[in-house]
């Protein structure tokens, strides 16, 4: 099952290398097939999954016995969430990107190509399974930004690779150290987790935690290794920033939470504070810098900055009271906030990244946030979902941000008192700036440039209403996705206490 | 005299032996423009030698010819990596080679492949050095092949001068661990070593290093690679850079291995700094080229360094068998990279790298292939020089050698940019025209079956690594 959902998107994006060129028409339906597929694929196994209890839908095979190495997949509460949602970003990018005309095949198949490798990190517990599909994901993101990306997409996209395969490859490292410390040496992840190779052995498990630490944190990206993100996300075309934002990104956090966490707790207990404070700078940096932007994509990119690094505190609470009973609840609240974090990102900025797409793409070709004014008189749907989803992204209750981030705060406080208080402001900055972007563009006095611009079409309501809809569903009640991360959190506490 | 049995063991040399001369004789009868037949007769044959190579696999390692020459499974891991590359740079060769003395060329390449089998299998330095400077001469004749270009003939000599010093230099090391233990054979100098003087001892290993160094390009006796592989005909630089570095390695594992004790002689510690030193010079020089070939030359050289990691981190499930995984992963890798250039050298006539400029539509398989093999370099899975990669750095960090797998890592990322320049100059670059380049059949099979086994050792590498292991199993006997 879990096989089939990962693989199909590859096998649409196979049969599409071998379509012919000037079938374009069949290869987007081909596409189009493959990811919804993969989608109710994905939410039927949202019905079959059974909260609460541990990994399901495993599939076991030995695949390089030599070495201790299976093929190995398998969800619980934390990869489930982010599985469906890269599943359901993925067919709404689908459907966005309808009309790219430029080297179409090779933009579909890259694109498959790319879903398969995000749900093969989400589901692999085996790592050398883990590092391919990392790295899979890789390729296809550099295409993406190199070939159909904005002015300087050569530039960003090479930086992006290189960035990320620095972290790659130190996190390799790091999984080499915990294989050879294993006893049976193995690349199992529930395996070693269950093994502790690295306990009470300090100056290794150090190194091995930096290893994650730089893969990860790249990824995620943490201050101060987020500099290729604005350049990346500014220039990847719309489809490939809201996979990028909504979907690569987790990829770091759900590093920390799954590998981090279960594996090194001791050592990320240690350097947990130094972790809560590059957080913090991410933070208040990421909001102040989104604050200066006056480029719409640029300031949605650094407010990404300062929402993983809400995510990233959650995580480094959690990691800083292991040991500690006293603390486990507050440790639990703060990483189901994380992960609800990560999962509401994914939505709001995924959609946020659309919305730019929206009207710089088709419409204006600009995304100057100041060349704008009083687009709401012009554009009315397009301004109530912009609105509504720069409002779930700054924290207002009843939206989805929110629950992620009062649960963090909740959390973190119980644990690091002022570091989280020093956080908060980071939502006074952010309001501040959605706000403020809010007017510039959608109020005031119309600007007579765009008298002529035509509302949103069917096309782009079918890939932002689900998300709006899905920020205020879960704002409202949170209920149903919480348990479900609640389980797997709780779980994870317990494991490594 | 030998015994039949002797023979018997010896049989896929024999059978090169015998394929040269018969492609040589075949050649004085076939007509000029129909010599390709003659590079489909090479072929067959080398394929041929593949049989009795791989019944082989299953004997007990043995010595024949009176301890001199080893048949065991490292050898004939070797047999099969050389005449797979041999058949493969021969196909590739066909289609771009015309002329008069296109069978001598095939020829060449046979003995030469008979060469350096017999170096890989070699317990004994007399045979060793025979069989190096076989291998040396019909390397310098491939390399000044283009009679009427300049830089052939400069890489020719170039080569021919380079390898002639530092095979003196070798011999001169051979000769002291001959002077001081009183035998060539490895087995019995790995005996008789242990009350040497421990100078001479070094002295010994350093010597001896400038010759393998020169064969596997190894820093710093790697100045001749981007020169040779520059001015040789492509189809020879892609031999050079991958046959020959083989076996290269073949002989310094068997020597250092079997003969020198790490104990004695630190040449662990060594090794690891050469492979250090090698990696990062090669990748950073590699950066600023523009010509595929010197580009490519410069990679080897930093390939060769990875290679290292596996000489120095020997000890233990994952240092030799690695090394073996890595060359034969980096065959495959390599041989494809070059038939690409070879594809566009005889095709657009250009070594230049922005003349690749949208080559993912003129010739959309092959730069295809072209990027599998670029990802596969740079060590990106799932390839095969991404699971040598994997073995290699393992191996390292087995050996308490953390530092070196750093190295490695942080040259992975460099050479992660010149690699994908490449792929950016096939992919983002617009291409001057849209005519589509020709992509002759021959070629087209060599690239497949590069493509093919780069792509399957990185996704099932399990048999290869079985083959790998027991290579080197009984190494020491």
């Amino acid at each position: 099952m879990l096989s089939l959902i990962t693989f199909l998107p590859l096998a649409g994006g196979i049969i599409i290398l071998f379509l012919p060129k000037t079938r374009q028409g069949l290869m987007k339906n081909v596409a189009l097939l493959a990811s919804a597929a993969t989608f109710v694929l994905s939410l039927i196994l949202v019905a079959m999954y059974r909260i609460g209890q541990g990994m399901q839908f495993q599939e076991i095979f030995r695949w390089i016995p030599g070495i201790g190495i299976n093929y190995h997949l398998g969800v619980d509460g934390l990869s489930l969430p982010l599985f469906v949602l890269t599943a359901l970003l993925s067919v709404l990018s689908v459907v966005y990107s309808w009309r790219i005309d430029t080297r179409l095949k090779e933009y579909l198949f890259l694109f498959l190509l790319l879903e398969t490798g995000m749900l093969g990190v989400f589901v692999a517990l085996d790592f050398f399974l883990f590092y391919i599909f990392w790295e899979v994901t890789l390729v296809p993101m550099y295409f993406l930004i190199a070939i159909w990306g904005g002015p300087r997409k050569e530039y960003a996209a090479i930086k992006f690779f290189l960035y990320t395969l620095i972290g790659s490859l130190a996190m390799l490292l790091a999984i080499l150290i915990l294989y050879f410390n294993a006893e049976p040496r193995t690349f199992g992840v529930l395996e070693l987790i269950r093994q502790q190779p690295l306990s009470g052995k300090p100056a290794l498990a150090a190194l091995a935690f930096w290893g994650f630490f730089l893969s990860f944190a790249i990824k995620v990206p943490m201050w101060p290794f987020h500099t290729w993100l604005p350049d990346a996300h500014v220039e990847a075309p719309t489809a490939g920033s809201v996979i990028l934002a909504g979907v690569l990104l987790k990829m770091g956090t759900y590093g920390f939470v799954r590998f981090s966490l279960t594996l090194l707790p001791e050592a990320f207990k240690q350097y947990a504070f130094i972790i809560a404070v590059l957080a913090l700078l991410g933070i208040v940096y990421g909001a102040l810098v989104a604050l200066a932007q006056t480029d719409l994509k640029k300031l949605v990119a650094y407010s990404s900055v300062n929402h993983m690094g809400y995510v990233m505190l959650g995580i480094a609470a959690a990691a800083a009271a292991f040991g500690d009973p006293s603390k486990a609840q507050a440790a639990a609240t703060a990483l189901n906030g994380a992960v609800f974090e990560m999962v509401a990102h994914g939505i709001i900025t995924g959609a946020l990244f659309l919305i730019v797409g929206v009207i710089y793409d088709y419409r204006a070709h600009t995304r100057g946030v100041n060349e704008f004014g009083g687009l709401g008189v012009r554009l009315p749907v397009y301004t109530g979902i912009s609105t509504l989803a720069m409002l779930a992204s700054l924290g207002l209750p009843g939206l989805m941000g929110f629950v992620a981030e009062f649960l963090i705060f909740v959390g973190s406080f119980g644990i690091f008192p002022y570091l989280t208080a020093v956080a908060v402001t980071g939502v006074v900055f952010s309001a501040a700036m959605f706000l403020w972007t809010i007017q510039r563009i959608f109020l005031g006095p119309p600007n007579e440039r765009w008298t002529h611009l035509p509302d949103m079409d069917a096309r782009e309501k079918v890939a932002l209403v689900p998300l709006a809809a899905l920020m205020l569903i879960f704002g409202i009640y949170p209920r149903p996705l919480l348990d479900v991360i609640n389980a797997a959190m709780t779980t994870l506490v317990s494991l490594v206490r | 005299m030998p015994s039949r049995a002797d023979l018997w063991s010896i049989g896929p040399e024999l059978w090169l032996a015998g394929l040269g001369l018969l492609v040589l004789v075949v050649d004085l009868f076939v007509r000029e423009g129909r010599k390709a037949g003659v590079g489909a007769l090479a072929v067959g044959g080398l394929l041929l030698t593949l049989i009795p190579a791989s019944t082989m696999l299953a004997w007990e390692p043995r010595t024949v010819l009176f301890g001199a020459y080893a048949v065991d499974g490292f050898a004939v891991f070797f047999k099969v990596l050389t005449v797979i590359a041999t058949a493969l740079v021969i196909l590739a060769s066909m289609d771009s080679l015309r002329t008069r003395f296109e069978g001598e060329f095939y020829a060449l390449l046979v003995f030469t492949a008979l060469g350096l089998v017999l170096m890989a299998g070699s317990t004994d330095l007399v045979l060793l050095a025979v069989a190096i400077e076989f291998v040396s001469l019909t390397g310098y004749v491939l390399a000044g092949y283009l009679k009427a270009n300049p830089k052939s003939n400069e890489a020719g000599v170039k080569y021919f001068l380079f390898g002639a010093t530092a095979s003196a230099v070798m011999f001169f090391g051979f000769s002291i661990l001959y002077g001081l233990t009183g035998t060539t054979n490895l087995y019995d100098i790995s005996a008789r070593l242990k009350d040497a003087p421990a100078p001479a001892l070094y002295l010994a290993v350093a010597l001896m290093l400038s010759g393998f160094g020169f064969k596997i390009s190894m820093v710093p006796f790697h100045q001749w690679t981007p020169d040779v592989y520059e001015g040789a005909p492509t189809p020879v630089a892609a031999f050079l850079s991958v046959a020959s570095k083989a076996a290269g390695f073949a002989a310094l594992v068997r020597v250092l291995i079997v003969a020198i004790d790490p104990v004695r002689v630190d040449w662990v510690l060594l090794m690891a700094i050469l492979a250090a030193v090698t990696m990062t010079l090669g990748n950073l020089l590699a950066l600023p080229q523009r010509n595929i070939k010197r580009m490519l030359a410069y990679s080897s050289i930093s390939h060769a360094g990875f290679l290292l990691i596996g000489v120095a981190a020997f000890r233990g499930d994952f240092g030799t068998p690695g090394l073996l995984i890595y060359l034969l992963g980096y065959t495959f890798t390599q041989l494809g990279a070059f038939f690409v250039a070879v594809l566009i050298g005889a095709q657009l006539g250009t070594d230049d790298i922005p003349d690749y400029a949208g080559l993912g539509r003129r010739a959309p398989v092959s730069a295809f292939l072209m990027a599998i093999f670029m990802l596969s370099l740079t060590g990106i899975p799932p390839t095969a020089v991404f699971v040598g990669k994997f073995y290699v750095l393992a191996a390292a960090i087995d050996n308490g050698l953390l530092w070196l797998a750093v190295v490695g890592i942080i040259n992975s990322v460099i050479s992660l940019y010149y690699y994908v320049g490449v792929i950016r100059a096939m992919y983002v670059m617009p291409a001057p025209t849209e005519s589509p380049v020709p992509e002759p059949a021959a070629l087209q099979v060599a690239l497949g079956i590069a493509g093919l086994g780069t792509l399957v050792i990185g996704l099932y590498p399990q048999p290869i690594i079985d083959l790998a292991k027991n290579a080197t199993l009984l190494l020491r006997l």
